[in-house]
This record gives structure tokens, sequence and C-alpha cells, in this order.
């Protein structure tokens, strides 16, 4: 496994909360994309009931997964160097999801 | 005495999920900021690394089934179109609608809805995060102060768009209740 004498490497965690950034932001990047464009969020509309909401989460919750499982598939067997570094990306990337899902700015790109 | 079944499951949605993960925040928050070693014995380290590990996947559980009870059992009632021509009185069977009717009451649908509807779903991805890094790092956690801090911002952030989204879902129920 990814122990050695009782040692956890800590690369598994951070590839957690590192995808936990990529996720939010995902949901808030297409949140924006579906303002802009009336097709992409007709195409968005998986459930017909819960319109385009369905399709923005259901491939933001895709990306966070498949970032996850990369990043995991990577780092699970290191100590990063750089865990500061990997901590301001994902507030950096919490900052993006945060503005991006907010009404006032993605009425900016509102399409009709 | 009567509840309706949108009654009931908007109730379970906000007052017993969304609530429940708002109270177990307070036990993730304490966890975490009193796992320091020089303040614990082994025995004592141990025990608060397992309720931490409750804590945490409680939340992400509790926060997960909020969150899709919430967009898709209660959303599509919430957004359901009204037949043309309805009347005020027949609006009430369509909260979106209703809010959209008045000038006085469009905002709780053009920014609160529109803000809870997504701000929501970042709860459970950022709890499953810390509930996944504690459990994976938990004989080491006690020790690494900057994963802790991390931790901690993620849960501090969990709490605010679940706090955000469990208030403006009460004033927008208060607003066009769901019946």
């Amino acid at each position: 496994m990814e122990k050695q004498s009782g040692h956890i490497h800590d690369g598994g965690a951070w590839a957690a909360i590192l995808a936990g950034g990529i996720g939010c932001a995902s949901i808030g990047i297409l949140v924006d994309l579906a303002e802009a464009s009336k097709t992409f969020s007709a195409k968005l509309a998986l459930s017909s009931s819960v319109g385009d909401l369905s399709g923005k989460t259901t491939y933001g919750i895709a990306c966070w997964l498949a970032a996850w499982a990369i990043l995991h598939l990577l780092w699970r067997r290191r100590d990063l160097a750089a865990p500061g570094r990997i901590a301001a990306v994902t507030v950096v990337l919490l900052i993006i999801a945060m503005i991006a899902a907010f009404p006032p700015f993605f009425g900016l790109f509102s399409n009709g | 005495m009567s509840i309706t079944d949108r009654e009931f499951w908007t109730s379970l949605h906000g007052m017993i999920f969304g609530a429940g993960f708002l109270l177990t925040f307070a036990g993730g928050v304490v966890g975490l900021l009193t796992l320091r070693a020089q303040w614990m014995t082994a025995e004592g380290a141990k025990a608060s690394l397992r309720r931490l590990m409750v804590v945490t996947w409680a939340m992400a559980v509790l926060a997960w089934t909020a969150v899709l009870i919430g967009t898709y059992l209660i959303y599509p009632w919430y957004r359901a179109e009204p037949p043309a021509g309805a009347s005020d009185l027949s609006l009430q069977e369509f909260p979106r609608s209703l809010l959209l009717s008045r000038a006085q009451t469009a905002g709780w649908h053009q920014f609160g809805m529109e803000w809870k509807e997504h701000l929501a779903w970042f709860a459970p991805i950022l709890a499953t995060a810390v509930a996944y890094a504690v459990t994976r790092q938990r004989s080491s956690l006690l020790n690494d102060s900057s994963l802790r801090r991390m931790l901690l911002a993620l849960l501090a952030v969990s709490f605010f768009c679940a706090a955000i989204a469990g208030l403006l879902g009460a004033f927008i129920n208060k607003a066009a209740p769901l019946r």
C-alpha cells in the first residue's frame, strides 16, 4: 500500500483537497457558460424537471471525481514538497467558484 | 394537524439534513482545533480522531442527502411552470412563478434561488474532501498543522455555503411556500 513503516504519505490527502477546489470551480464555470449560451444551457438539461442545474452539477461532479482520481494516482505515494502551493491554488479555485456562482457576476454573461 | 408531501420533504431537506449539517460543523471545528499533540495523551488523541472521522463523514453524508433531495425532489416542484393564464391564486402552487410575478418578490428567485441552487453543491464536495483527508491522514494529522489549517478552512467554506443556502431557502419558503 502507500504505507512505509507506518507512515502514510500526505499526497493522497492533498489530492482530495485540490480536487475539491477543481470540482467547485468546474460547477462555477459551467454556471457562467450556461448563462452565456442558451444552446449550451439546453444541452445541460439532463433532466427536464430540474433543467440545466442537472447538467451543471452532474458534469461538475464528474470533473471533481476525475481530477481526484488522477491526482490521487499521481500523488498517493508521495509526500508533497510544497503543500502550501496546493493550498494556495485550492483557495484561488474556491474564490473563482464563489465569484462564478454569484448571481450579479454570472448575470453579466446573461444572453437574454 | 396535517402536513403535505411537499412540506414533509422540504422540512426534511432543510430542518433535518441541512440543519444537521450546520450543527455537526461545530463538532468538526472543535475536533480540528483541539487536535494538538502537546494537548493530548495517545489514548485521548485516538478517541478525538475517531470522533473527528465520525463527525466529518456525518457532515458529508448529511450535505449530499440535503443537496440531492433539494435538487432532484424539491427543486422540480419549485420551478414547475403554471398553465397559461393562471391566476394569482393558482400561482400559489408554483413558487418560482409566484415570486417572479411581483417586482417586490422577484429578487428572491433571481438572486436568492439562483445563488442557493449552485452554492449549495460546494458544501458536500468540500465536506467529502475533509472527511477523506481526516480518515487517510489520521496517523499524522496530530503533527501536521498545515494540513489541519487547510481542512479547517475547507470546513469553514463548506459551512458558509450551506449556511447561505439554508438561510436563503428559509426566506424563499417564507415568501412562496411549497404546499
